[in-house]
């Protein structure tokens, strides 16, 4: 017989991974939907990857709470989960005397979010960015603030999950709520499933992590008619590492609107530059501007005068999935808190929204509230003898040395073969994404596992040489084979065929 | 061509036609073990994808493709007993001449050279380098890559293109995608001149209608999945968008041919400094690096239009590296300083040493700064005394400008503080 589902998840990024990740340690069937052909392809896949201290969010919100509780997760996390985090700490820095006070009111404001901070003088900050403007005139520094790669962080935490028993499905788009026949009064109020462009499947909670989309869930379910998510793109720049590298995390002081321009160094040693913060209409649009390109470059130089724009090596843009929730608990009013929570009106579902920053940092706790929130609800939540809670990376040649290198290519000669020329991706490597637990299918897919393509020839080398792995990998004609699934297909015919 | 071993007099890394010269030019002049690597399964470098016509016009007075250009050079490699280790990239090299280098077929292997060649040629620039603004769908290559793509792989990336940048492969790119039955519906260039061969413009563009839109540029990409159509824009001579000239063509693939850079990843690690200007190391008149016993030769010194150059560089850097390699190069000379003069980008080489002054002459290579479509001359100057001079009937950014050096100017040439070039009108 038909079993439903215990839980079906909406929405592959950080939030949903976590979210499945943390739910697979409990006896539970669970559904995990994404609307597009792999994970970690929408907000999660283009921010500042930074691991917040949360010394600026708003005291007493639930965005101040997730983010110091999500923050203290993530050094276990990225030991059970063997991915990369750095705890090197964050600065805001003050350029000339007037900017001085901004620091003492966000010194104020980590205190009330117990975050500890200490402010630096000028020199200190010189000496641990010697490429800052020299007009420094002092700076906030976070020792917990880090920096993460949000692609291999998210890629670990599904991956966990799907070990541990969570159904991922792919290509898979969330259309609307199945309600439990009724005959009394209100006709929606208990949950029993979700309809896809890819069939009906049942199931007893929802989770909505649905990230830019997640206010036109809870409408489906007529849940907050007035909270809207209003897209509001942020532009980078990435630089090239053998040409500029700094050493930290730089935020300007921050404006009314964002937490400004920052220059960061990365954890593959390039150095980030972004984001502007631009409103616009569509939730899909993440095409970079040439006016916003130029907001960064002039914010940017603010920071560190040195940077040059021919050492740039990529650009790409991210939306923030910006909402108007209230804060309650707030002693100003504040309109951009976090949703989490399982709304009264309905049966059935676990309603997150307005993830905006710092959701990446927090989304290891915002996870646990959602564990916390169904046990609250009922759910027995036994957990499994056999969930294994660790998960093995799998080898990166270009961080090795050379024996351990020398090593790996005499067990396996695929990882001696370079496919990528600017990162030192191998064949090897890309042929395990490819038969891994959540397989990567299209070339963007390999890059967000492998970091392939993201050098300075930004894969003009590696297209056709992945082109043809992914072809004889998959059983595939290398005219299937696409850049981010169907519509994208590299190649449209072979030559001397006239079309 | 015996078993390989670790240590070698010269090592030429990239087996292209600098590489292949080099190479050959090593072992003519008596380093006994030569090997080449590359990352490619075949020797011949760039040239293998180039399969028009246009090689060896100026040494062989041919009009070769280009795998036949480089075929002359693999057999001569061959017949004068050159080693090559072929699927190896090569991952490192020490200022100690040290090579690291990994392959599926031998493995990782580390490697000594006594004189080192660094021949890796160039890569092209991205869309990100040239900022272009729009999403990031398929569709968007560089040409070189549509190149291999269509010569190699025997693959369309399209059906319908648009090219940005009027560089050599774009234009070659352009006609050679119309042979395959693809509409190129338009070449934009933001300069007011063609960054290309006027050659490749005629044989390539006009003869078969393709339209060259001079000022005018890509503003946006648009298409999420995939390419869907360019919306082109006029600029003013300061690259300024022209309001209401903007026009959307539609196509489903972009290529860029927007220039070149060298190839020197490899040069940093091991300690070379770069000319910011050409993006390749500063060399003497030998391709010598600031690193003793490090050469460079070819594109990745800077970027060539014509191969038969390369060809020349890679025969002068493999004989001095073997020179070198046999310990008799002199690292240390009173050397005269090149600086580039009116109108002139840069000149290579950086600094020449006027004890190796030979017979065959030392050519300076440089790129103007400025078109100039009437009779010029190209002097090279100490102070206002000219040394040597020569006509030329134009002369154009797109196209290297040479002055050769010679026996009767060496005089001068050793008394000389410093040599600027300079392309002037007549
Ligand atoms: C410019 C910028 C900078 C940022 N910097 C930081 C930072 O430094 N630190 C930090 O902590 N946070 C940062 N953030 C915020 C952080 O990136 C996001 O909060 C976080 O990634 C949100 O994750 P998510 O899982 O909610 O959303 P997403 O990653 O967008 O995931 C939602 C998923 O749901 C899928 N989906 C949507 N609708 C449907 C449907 N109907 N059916 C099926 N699937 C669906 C989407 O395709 C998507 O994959 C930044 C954000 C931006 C834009
Ligand atoms: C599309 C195109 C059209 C052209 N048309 C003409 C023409 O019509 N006429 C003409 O005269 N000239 C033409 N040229 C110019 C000429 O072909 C080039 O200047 C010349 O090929 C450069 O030679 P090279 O040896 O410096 O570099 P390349 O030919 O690029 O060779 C470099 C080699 O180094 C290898 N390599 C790089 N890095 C590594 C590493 N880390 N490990 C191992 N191997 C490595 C590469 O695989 C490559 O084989 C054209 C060039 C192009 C690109």
């Amino acid at each position: 017989m038909y079993q439903p589902y215990d839980v079906i998840i909406i929405g592959a990024g950080i939030v949903g991974a976590m979210t499945a990740r943390f739910l697979s340690r409990y006896a539970l069937k669970i559904l995990w939907i994404e609307k597009e052909s792999d994970i970690c392809t929408g907000t999660t896949g283009a921010n500042s990857a930074l691991v917040h201290g949360g010394y600026d969010a708003m005291p007493k919100s639930l965005k101040a709470e997730m983010n110091v509780r999500g923050n203290a997760m993530w050094d276990a996390l990225s030991e059970e989960l063997d991915f990369a985090f750095a705890r090197i700490g964050t600065h805001v820095v003050a350029i000339g005397e007037d900017e001085l006070p901004a620091l003492d009111e966000l010194k104020a404001r980590s205190d009330l979010n117990g975050v500890p901070t200490e402010i630096i003088a000028a020199e200190e900050m010189r000496r641990r960015e010697p490429l800052i403007n020299p007009e420094v005139s002092g700076a906030l520094f976070c020792p917990s603030g880090g920096i993460c790669d949000p692609w291999g962080a998210t890629i670990a935490a599904a991956e966990n999950a799907v070990q541990n028993g969570v159904e991922l499905r792919l290509n898979t788009e969330f259309q609307d709520f199945l309600w439990e026949p009724s005959k009394i009064q209100s006709p929606k109020s208990k949950i029993v499933g979700i309809r896809t462009n890819q069939g009906d499947f049942y199931g007893r909670w929802v989770v909505n992590a649905a990230g830019l989309f997640a206010d036109e869930v809870m409408h489906k379910a007529g849940l907050r008619p007035a909270f809207e998510i209003t897209p509001r793109r942020g532009e980078y720049y990435v630089m090239d590492r053998n040409q500029i590298q700094t050493q930290t995390v730089l935020f300007p002081v921050p404006t009314k609107v964002s937490k400004g321009i920052l220059v960061t160094t990365t954890l593959h040693g390039n150095t980030l530059v972004g984001p502007n913060a631009e409103e616009i209409d569509d939730k899909t649009d993440v095409a970079v501007t040439a006016a916003g390109m130029r907001e960064i470059w002039d914010g940017a130089r603010k920071l560190i005068p040195s940077l040059d724009a021919r050492h740039v090596i990529a650009v790409f843009a991210g939306l923030r999935a910006g909402g108007n929730a209230p804060c309650l608990d707030c002693d100003e009013a504040y309109h951009k808190d976090f949703i989490i929570e399982i709304p009264a009106q309905v049966q059935g579902l676990v309603n997150l929204g307005g993830m905006e920053s710092p959701a990446l940092t927090a989304a290891p706790a915002i996870a646990e509230r959602v564990v916390a929130l169904l046990r609250g609800a009922g759910e027995p939540l036994v957990e499994k003898a056999d969930w294994n809670p660790r998960r093995e990376a799998r080898p990166v040649f270009r961080h090795l040395d050379h024996a351990e290198q020398a090593a790996l290519v005499a067990r396996d000669p695929r990882y001696g073969h370079i496919i990528c020329r600017c990162e030192y991706v191998t064949e090897g490597e890309i042929v395990a994404e490819i038969h891994a637990p959540i397989p990567a299918t299209t070339y963007d897919a390999i890059k967000r596992r492998t970091w392939l393509g993201t050098g300075r020839c930004l894969g003009g080398f590696d297209m056709p040489r992945v082109v043809d792995i992914l072809a004889h990998e998959l059983g595939q004609d290398p005219l299937e084979i696409s850049k981010k699934g169907a519509g994208s297909e590299f190649l449209v015919r072979k030559t001397k065929e006239v079309a | 061509m015996k078993s390989l071993k670790d240590n070698y007099d010269v090592i030429v890394i990239g087996a292209g036609p600098g590489g292949l010269a080099a190479a050959i030019a090593a072992k003519k002049n008596g380093a006994e073990d030569v090997l080449m690597i590359d990352r490619d399964l075949e020797l011949g470098g760039i040239l293998l994808q180039c399969i028009h016509n246009g090689f060896g016009v100026e040494i062989f007075k041919e009009d070769w493709p280009g795998p036949s250009y480089a075929q002359h050079f693999i057999n001569e490699a061959q017949e004068v007993g050159v080693d090559a280790m072929l699927d190896t990239m090569v991952l490192d090299v020490t200022p100690d001449r040290k090579v690291y280098a990994t392959g599926p077929g031998r493995g990782f292997v580390e490697l000594e050279g006594r004189a080192i060649v660094m021949a890796m040629g160039c890569r092209e620039r991205t869309r990100a380098q040239i900022k272009l603004p729009g999403p990031r769908p398929a569709g968007v290559y560089t040409a070189g890559l549509a190149q291999r793509w269509v010569n190699v792989e025997g693959y369309m990336p399209g059906k319908r293109f648009v090219i940005l940048g009027s560089g050599d492969i774009g234009m070659i790119m352009a006609r050679r995608l119309t042979f395959e039955g693809a509409k190129v519906e338009r070449v934009l260039e933001v300069l007011p001149y063609l960054s290309g061969l006027n050659r490749n413009y005629v044989q390539c563009l006009l003869d078969f209608d393709i339209p060259l839109q001079l000022q005018h540029t890509v503003k946006r990409i648009i298409g999420k999945d995939k390419v869907e159509a360019v919306e082109a824009v006029a600029v003013d001579d300061h690259w300024n968008f022209i309001p209401g000239s903007e026009e959307i063509i539609p196509c489903d693939t972009l290529l860029l041919s927007v220039g070149l850079i060298p190839e020197n990843e490899l040069s940093q690690k091991a300690g070379v400094a770069l000319d910011p200007v050409t993006n390749g190391p500063f060399v003497d008149d030998g391709f010598l690096t600031n690193v003793t016993g490090i050469f460079a030769a070819g594109n990745v010194v800077h970027v060539y239009d014509l191969v038969d150059w390369v060809t020349q560089a890679g025969l002068t850097a493999g004989k001095r590296a073997a020179q070198y390699a046999q310990g008799c190069y002199n690292v240390n000379p009173r050397y005269v300083p090149t600086a580039a003069g009116e109108n002139v980008r840069y000149v290579v080489p950086h600094k020449l040493d006027p004890e190796t002054l030979t017979e065959d002459g030392i050519m300076l290579q440089m790129r103007v700064t400025q078109p100039l479509e009437f009779p010029v001359r190209i002097e090279v100057r100490d102070g206002d005394t000219v040394i040597a001079k020569k006509a030329a009937r134009y002369a154009r950014p797109g196209e290297m400008v040479d002055i050769t050096l010679k026996g009767k100017d060496y005089d001068a040439v050793r008394q000389a503080r410093e040599l600027t070039a300079r392309v002037v009108a007549r």
